[in-house]
């Protein structure tokens, strides 16, 4: 088995808090684990994009192949078409709706969705309204973890498992807020 | 978890991998100077140690206190990005001659691909040009293994030892299986301190004694785990180095007949080991990340018509840049993985200074000096810090970005050469770093510039570390340094007194003469940091 999946994004977004969930969910099940981190300078407001890869053998690059990601997952439309290279025609993009619009010349949001639906593949996930209905939106996120996850190799039980231990610092309450935003996230790419 | 459990796995970052590896060596301290991307490497030991874990003013300081520990007979990391060893670069080479006590490790972070860094050298040749060994992990098990290694190296040669990290191992996160932690190293002063002594006499001999050690260090290379042969039947070859070793690994499969494959991890290179590899080649790959090294070794510069070099000097592996998986497939010859095809004039998104940044505000009243009062031709020079992204975007405020500490010596050149007015923009911690030297030249010639100093009292683009100074003293070394106490001011970085400060920038700018204006107010990032902390603790 092997997985890769790409997260795309602006710095400051928490991008790597999506591929935490992920890989700690991974772990949870044993499975071999690598994940690309991004620090410094596009941490400030640029466009970013961080790697896991999952695989029931040991794993060499960090980066994904051009053509190999199985799944994209961005928290910002637009950053979502950046990386069009690394999919393929059977890989799932799964998008939030809301645009992250700091620059001058952010393309009109309905143009962007309406090229997002025109992949092979793509999920449009209205993240930040889901988020809030689980009780917060800092939990948009793992909402789109949640949509995500019909199409990772990886069981729910797992998920549930990463999400206690991830937010477990913060209190049960935060975790079962957690766990709302995961399964509303689930229920929107039904 | 305890860290001083053995024989678990922890997921780890590289740097904290390397990190642990240092720790579990039994260091008594850890000096370094932020940078990306080799910071997390001090943070992670700031969480474990934070007593024996020092941020120092920079890198050549923090090289200078590990020898130190070093001389009275305990073990120290320093850890530092590429650029940060031109810094450390004075006791760095003479360190290689005195001949250690207790073990030195340099954690040394290369940026390929200039992620965050403003070139892309290869820290190798500086380990060649010390004459000491350096290892390159290729994953965050060797970088764990491999520091420990490295200090065992380190004191059994008496010379201090590399490890070089590259962006992707250092930033790359993946379980680390630990071992046994050695305990730190009794105080003991070296018995045989004059070897320390580099005056012209003794240095010749220990130069002498360093060139002898090579051998040594080349018995080791052929011996060690970390340089090996998988397979030479093959008239084509492969050699990596370090984590090149990954994007080759991800296409090897691909191949229709395995090539031979060596690999190296530990330099100074086995000469005898390559030389026996390469004695029937006919094609030799070269995947080395960074520069092409090795490749223009094996090389030379005598013809070698029946072998067909592919590498970095070759061309099929591009010239500059970080290797991907992509760049060695094209280099081997495979073909492209499909792939959808990527979307053609999407907008750019470049980073850019954080909403509420001071350093905006300050920009602001600088660029209103030039365009309301002096329309005339000025020259602002900038400084390395999130403060850089000033050049870009709609502030365009500041002109050069060089190297640590550059913009005060750049405005005091153009001064000299008869420019005004000319002004240096620098952050407190740079300017603590390397701004005071430069300070210190244009307090001697009177240079008409003007100095603004952008205090946000911490090191900002790294995340956020604690000045060595706190920020109220800043006026003080200024003026210790000898500027004329009327002609240092201090702002408030907020937008509120744009106008206000521009009017005071526009009276430095006149003075004919060294002026400095300290633009006050802590970072956004870390003011929001410490109010959710305190709401935390509040709950």
């Amino acid at each position: 088995m092997k997985f890769d999946i790409l997260f795309s994004g602006v710095g400051g977004q928490g991008v790597l808090s999506l591929a935490a969930v992920i890989a700690e969910a991974a772990l949870d099940e044993g499975l071999y684990v690598k994940q690309s981190e991004v620090h410094g300078m596009s941490q400030r407001g640029g466009a970013v994009v961080a790697t896991l890869r999952v695989s029931d053998r040991p794993i060499a690059s960090a980066l994904i192949p051009k053509g190999r990601a199985s799944l994209l997952i961005s928290v910002d439309p637009l950053e979502s078409l950046r990386y069009l290279q690394y999919l393929n025609s059977e890989s799932l993009l799964v998008t939030s709706v809301a645009p992250f619009n700091n620059i001058p010349d952010y393309p009109d949001i309905d143009q962007l969705l309406a090229q997002i639906r025109a992949l092979p593949h793509s999920l449009l996930v209205e993240a930040d309204l889901l988020a809030r209905e689980a009780g917060s939106t800092r939990a948009a996120n793992v909402v789109l973890v949640g949509a995500a996850a019909h199409k990772i190799p990886l069981r729910e039980k797992s998920f549930h498992h990463a999400i206690a231990k991830l937010f477990g610092r913060k209190g049960q309450g935060v975790v079962e807020m957690n766990l709302r935003a995961f399964s509303l996230g689930q229920r929107a790419a039904k | 978890m305890s860290l001083e459990q053995t024989n678990i796995s922890v997921s780890l970052l590289g740097n904290e991998a390397a990190a642990l590896g240092a720790h579990h060596a039994g260091i008594s301290g850890a000096y370094g100077y932020p940078g990306t991307p080799s910071t997390e490497a001090m943070e992670y030991l700031h969480e474990v140690t934070p007593h024996q874990t020092h941020w120092c003013t920079n890198e050549k300081t923090a090289l200078e206190a590990a020898l130190g520990m070093s001389l009275v007979g305990r073990r120290a990391l320093v850890v530092m990005k590429h650029v940060g060893l031109n810094v450390a670069a004075d006791p760095f080479m003479s360190s290689a001659l005195v001949g250690l006590h207790a073990g030195v490790v340099l954690l040394i972070a290369d940026d390929p691909g200039m992620h965050s860094s403003q070139n892309e050298q290869d820290s190798r040749f500086y380990a060649e040009m010390a004459k000491i060994p350096c290892f390159e992990p290729a994953n965050n098990q060797e970088a764990y293994d491999m520091t420990r290694s490295a200090f065992e190296f380190s004191e059994a040669h008496g010379v201090p030892v590399m490890v070089r990290l590259v962006t992707r191992v250092a930033h790359t996160r993946e379980l680390v299986k630990t071992q046994v932690a050695e305990s730190e190293k009794p105080l003991q002063k070296s018995k045989n301190p004059e070897s320390w002594v580099l005056m012209p006499t003794i240095a010749r001999k220990r130069w002498h004694l360093l060139l002898e050690r090579q051998a040594d260090l080349e018995k080791f290379a052929h011996q060690t785990k970390w340089n090996w042969v998988s397979d030479k039947a093959s008239e084509v070859k492969v050699i990596t180095t370090g984590s090149a070793i990954n994007s080759y690994l991800e296409n090897c499969d691909d191949l229709e007949t395995a090539p031979s494959h060596l690999h190296l991890g530990f330099y100074p290179w086995p000469e005898r080991m390559l030389r026996d590899f390469l004695k029937d080649a006919c094609t030799v790959y070269v995947f080395e990340e960074g520069q092409p090294f090795l490749e223009k070794s094996l090389r030379g510069i005598l013809p070698q018509d029946n072998i067909r070099w592919i590498g970095r000097l070759s061309g099929e592996v591009p010239r500059e840049g970080e290797l991907t998986p992509d760049s060695v497939r094209r280099a081997l010859g495979l073909n492209e993985n499909e792939s959808l095809s990527p979307l053609p004039d999407l907008a750019a998104r470049p980073p850019q200074l954080c909403p509420g940044c001071p350093h905006t505000d300050s920009y602001r009243s600088l660029n209103k000096v030039f365009n309301d009062f002096l329309d005339a031709p000025h020259l602002v020079t900038g400084d390395v810090g999130c403060y850089t992204l000033g050049a870009l975007g709609s502030l365009k405020a500041i002109e050069t970005c060089l190297c640590m500490g550059a913009s005060i010596g750049l405005a005091k050149g153009a001064s000299d050469a008869g420019f005004s007015p000319a002004v240096a923009v620098i952050g407190d911690g740079t300017f603590l770093h390397t701004g005071i030297p430069p300070l210190l030249d244009a307090i001697a010639t009177n240079a008409n510039i003007t100095i603004l100093i952008l205090d946000n009292q911490v090191t900002g683009m790294t995340g956020g570390q604690p000045q060595l100074l706190p920020s109220s003293r800043l006026k003080e070394i200024v003026i210790g340094c000898g500027v004329d106490p009327q002609h240092v001011r201090s702002l408030q970085a907020h937008r509120k007194f744009e106008e206000q400060n521009a009017q005071i920038m526009k009276e430095e700018i006149a003075h004919p003469g060294v002026s400095v204006l300290i633009a006050v107010r802590e970072c956004i990032e870390t003011a929001k940091r410490k109010k959710r902390t305190e709401a935390q603790e509040n709950l």
